[in-house]
């Protein structure tokens, strides 16, 4: 009986904290999964502007990504405050467009090509001239499938 | 000396949470959860002729310009973007069979011009606001003949509804002006 006895009392039982470090290890490579880290710079201003009915991109490999804005201002002396064209990490022409699709679309599996998407992610100040233009770019290079990116409007 | 040989020294993990926890922090920061979403469209194909002049009914047509103050002229009345949707809706159903709006829904075209001045903020508000119409149509069809929503019909119920309702938005080329 005495055996029982002597721990009561003093002391309250330590919490092992030897787990500790697995629960971390999850945390960690849940976040390592679902991290996307930035591959292009922004080098144009973008401010997508607010809309409702919105469709998710959900195959992130099928979509290419086409910046329009204002270059931001480190980069105003050299391409002006004119709305600009951003292509992967730099600043593109219009003429470049079929380019840079035939390489994101040489970079996906043949049977998935008809899925690619483009999305074109506006700054809201553009004017709808420039944006005419990428278009009809886009058509001419046969990409039909395009994506005004927007985000959600807060009620 | 004999024991120092046989057991190998221990490395003292204590620390491997710290270590754990500076690339959990780091990921936590550079991490973007958020998925691209934006309003989806299809674009017409480009071909070199110029397009074919359609004999279309005026009454079936819901002609919607965009000005490069971003002002919007429906059917040559001046409206705002807040009405916009619900006089679309009303226009394609045209429910009180009125002989200036569409004879049936998948009759009724949006014909759809701004100018090269007319920002996109506006421009996609406005795209926006006739998508949503159909969207919202398509619903109450669905609400209507199933009663059930759109989303979880099965896809042929879907497409029937979406043949029923086709959403036709036709852009014309916009006009040179107030460009930058």
């Amino acid at each position: 009986m005495g055996k029982f006895q002597k721990k009561r009392g003093k002391s309250t039982p330590k919490v092992s904290t030897a787990s500790l470090p697995d629960i971390i290890f999850m945390l960690l490579f849940f976040f390592m999964v679902v991290t996307v880290l930035r591959d292009s710079e922004l080098k144009v201003e973008n401010n997508v502007p607010y809309a409702t009915e919105l469709t998710k991109l959900e195959k992130k490999s099928l979509v290419n990504y086409m910046f329009i804005g204002k270059p931001v201002k480190n980069y105003q002396a050299q391409y002006g405050t004119k709305p600009a064209l951003q292509l992967g990490d730099k600043f593109a022409d219009i003429s470049e467009i079929p380019l840079f699709l035939e390489k994101h679309r040489s970079t996906v599996p043949e049977g998935q090509r008809p899925g690619i998407n483009t999305s074109m992610k506006v700054d809201g100040d553009v004017t709808m001239g420039f944006v005419t233009d990428v278009k009809t770019k886009l058509r001419k290079s046969g990409q039909l499938k395009l994506n005004y990116s927007a985000k959600k409007r807060p009620n | 000396m004999a024991k120092n040989v046989r057991t190998a020294p221990e490395v003292n993990a204590g620390s491997m949470a710290d270590i754990a926890f500076l690339l959990l922090i780091f990921f936590l920061v550079t991490t973007t959860i958020d998925v691209d979403k934006g309003v989806l469209v299809k674009l017409p194909p480009w071909s070199d002729e110029p397009p074919e002049d359609l004999k279309l009914n005026k009454r079936n047509v819901y002609s919607v310009l965009v000005n490069a103050d971003n002002q919007l002229l429906v059917r040559g009345e001046p409206q705002q973007v807040s009405t916009l949707k619900n006089n679309a809706k009303e226009f394609i159903m045209n429910p009180s069979k009125r002989s200036d709006m569409s004879e049936a829904p998948n009759k009724a075209i949006i014909s759809l011009k701004n100018d090269r001045g007319t920002s996109y903020k506006t421009y996609l508000e406005v795209y926006n606001e006739l998508k949503a119409a159909y969207n919202e149509l398509r619903e109450e069809e669905a609400q209507r003949k199933y009663g059930k929503a759109f989303e979880y019909l099965d896809k042929a119920r879907q497409k029937e509804i979406r043949s029923r309702i086709p959403l036709v938005i036709s852009e014309a080329e916009p006009t040179n002006f107030g460009e930058e």
